[in-house]
């Protein structure tokens, strides 16, 4: 495994989701010592020393989000874990939600005391079906033996746990989209100001963060900061879930130690490229984060320090490898088509904007493109960045503009000779 | 849809004072998963026994892609075309269940048998291509396994 480990410590076995075996590995035992020694200030003020950043694709330090609510302000607070998990390449929240829904559970309610917070969702994507039958079975599991509810272990809080079902919609997984959806709506993302956690869920502060990011609250507020710090790197403490898949020898979801050498966790932890093809590109956490080539790879450590000198980030740790012979014009289609039916349509650069995208990436790719035509995409990406309400826009634009830096001479050449230089290829290694 | 009130009155109690609204989301889907999609009369129901604007609940109905205002087939089998799967041959696959089947995305074979959408990243980019049947995930197709699963759905 690439580095040491905060989340996949235990062995995944047919029972090790259940609440017996997590109570095993001292499951709840952390919740119950927060109820009777600690303040709530004492729990934030571990949580931002320990330097925990969002899981969820922004790395927003989770303490600092949690300072802005007032608990003295006589109102609700609500706390939401985003299991939305939609950025394409990603499925790394999927391995807690199934694997260790408990540990989700008891940081939540480790959270809810510390912003006291009575009720918590879970908002978790509609298609997940194993995730949310574990999920919902954990809750179950949790309020029969007292962790829920009423006078938790006897103490004087209380808080509840629903698991909320999306529909199917990617820009539900957008913090202020996510609490549309769950106020029973479509999932339009809103204007900031104000701050979800000053006017979030109902206009109450809500605290929105990601699967992951709440996960590791357990292990920090038992261990403490110091400890949480001696993984990871100083600006980049931790570890990440990465979610692997693409053209690569043994995909699936690892936990790495921020600081970890890049091409070490391809090459050793992952195999290398299927067929020992050479790595042409890497996309390292989904794909709106900017594409980086092989060469660029070189030399990178998985932190986010690194990964933005390298020019990209550590996004939601869904990485997809591509192999040496990947047509990437092909692979901004299928890009600009997810971004041009995701887009909710409210803001007019987002909407026409992807839908401009789309409809030229498809004529060049028809083999009808025109001189001018990268110049187009490239400036629809430029006005769509930081005009819209929510990130989706700009994650449009970069993703293109990030292929079109540093695979220009594909587009070119298909705009001129009507055809891939590729042959379209998206496939490698395998015998179409 | 009334048959439901009780499902939905246990549900209602998880929820704080004051949530009807967010009821909207969890009850479509449970009437859909009953009815198969969302009828008329359904609408109807849930605005009277909600309190929602009508509005609300046909909004929420055109704009999630898991929620469908007419049946589909028994099987409604969804095939994702996102990068990673592309990646790993969605796009043969695609081409293959629309040939097996004479239909293309979006349509459902005469007999009613089978519906066939293509769908984004279904979360299980690391056992591409997937496909799921109804509410079940189906990784790391190949032609083969499809066929097999093909043959499968009666
Ligand atoms: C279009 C869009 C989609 C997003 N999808 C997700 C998602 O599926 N899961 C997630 O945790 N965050 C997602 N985010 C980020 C959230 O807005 C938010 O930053 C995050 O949930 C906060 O949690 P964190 O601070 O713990 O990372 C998305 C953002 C945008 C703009
Ligand atoms: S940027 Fe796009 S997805 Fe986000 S709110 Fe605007 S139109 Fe909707
Ligand atoms: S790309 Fe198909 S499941 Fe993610």
């Amino acid at each position: 495994m690439p580095g040491k480990q905060l989340l996949m410590t235990f062995p995944v076995t047919a029972t090790s989701h259940t609440l017996d075996d997590y109570r095993c590995r001292d499951g709840y035992a952390t919740l119950e010592r927060v109820l009777r020694q600690q303040t709530c200030e004492d729990v934030t003020r571990e949580v931002t020393a320990a330097g925990l950043l969002g899981h969820g694709g922004a790395a927003f330090p989770a303490g600092r989000k949690w300072s802005v609510v007032n608990l003295n302000d006589g109102q609700p607070h609500y706390l939401c874990a985003n299991a939305d998990e939609g950025e394409p390449g990603t499925f790394k929240d999927r391995w807690i939600l199934e694997n260790a829904p408990h540990r989700l559970l008891e940081s939540m309610l480790i959270a809810a005391y510390a912003l006291q917070v009575r009720h918590c969702f879970v908002y978790i994507r509609g298609e997940f079906d194993l995730p949310y039958r574990r999920l919902a079975a954990a809750i179950e599991e949790a309020y029969a033996a007292g962790y829920c509810g009423e006078r938790i272990l006897g103490t004087d809080f209380a808080c509840d746990i629903v698991a909320y079902r999306g529909a199917g919609s990617y820009v539900c997984g957008e913090a202020s989209g996510l609490l549309s959806s769950l106020e029973g709506k479509r999932g339009y993302p809103r204007n900031r100001p104000p701050r979800l956690t000053v006017q979030g869920l109902y206009r109450r502060p809500t605290v929105v963060n990601n699967v992951e990011t709440l996960a590791n609250v357990t292990g920090i507020v038992a261990n403490g900061a110091d400890w949480y710090r001696s993984f990871g790197t100083p600006k980049s403490p931790g570890t990440q879930l990465v979610s692997i898949s693409g053209h690569i020898a043994r995909p699936g979801v690892y936990e790495v130690e921020y600081g970890y050498p890049l091409t070490k966790f391809v090459y050793e932890d992952c195999g290398g490229l299927t067929g020992a093809a050479a790595l042409k590109a890497l996309i390292p956490g989904g794909i709106s984060t900017k594409v980086l080539t092989g060469a660029e790879c070189e030399g990178v450590t998985y932190d986010h320090q690194s990964l933005a000198a390298a020019g990209s980030s550590v996004g939601s740790g869904g990485m997809i490898a591509i192999a040496e012979g990947t047509c990437m014009v092909r692979l901004l289609q299928v890009m600009l088509r997810f971004y041009h039916h995701e887009s909710c349509g409210q803001c007019t650069p987002c909407r026409e904007g992807t839908g401009w995208m789309h409809r030229i990436i498809d004529r060049i790719v028809a083999g009808r493109g025109r001189p001018g035509d990268v110049e187009s995409l490239l400036e629809i990406s430029r006005r769509n960045d930081g005009t819209t309400i929510c990130g989706m826009g700009d994650a449009a634009g970069y993703a293109t503009v990030g292929i079109l830096a540093k695979f220009r001479d594909e587009f070119d050449y298909w705009i001129e000779h009507g055809r891939s230089r590729l042959m379209g290829k998206l496939e490698v290694g395998i015998d179409a | 849809m009334k048959h439901l009130i009780p499902e939905f009155e246990r549900l209602k109690a998880r929820f704080p004072a004051g949530f009807e609204s967010s009821l909207v989301l969890p009850c479509v889907r449970r009437i859909q998963e009953d009815r198969g999609f969302v009828a008329d009369s359904d609408i109807d129901g849930l605005v009277a026994y909600l309190g929602v604007p009508r509005i609300q609940i046909e909004e929420v109905l055109s704009y999630y892609t898991q929620f469908r205002r007419t049946p589909v087939g028994r099987w409604h089998l969804q095939t994702c075309r996102n990068v990673s799967c592309s990646m790993c041959g969605a796009e043969r696959l695609i081409a293959h269940v629309g040939a097996s089947l004479g239909i293309g995305p979006g349509e459902t074979t005469a007999d009613g048998r089978i519906t066939f959408s293509t769908v984004e990243c279904l979360g299980s980019c690391g056992t591409a291509p997937v496909v799921v049947v109804n509410e079940t995930y189906h990784e790391s197709m190949s032609i083969e396994r499809l066929d097999a699963l093909l043959r499968e759905l009666g």
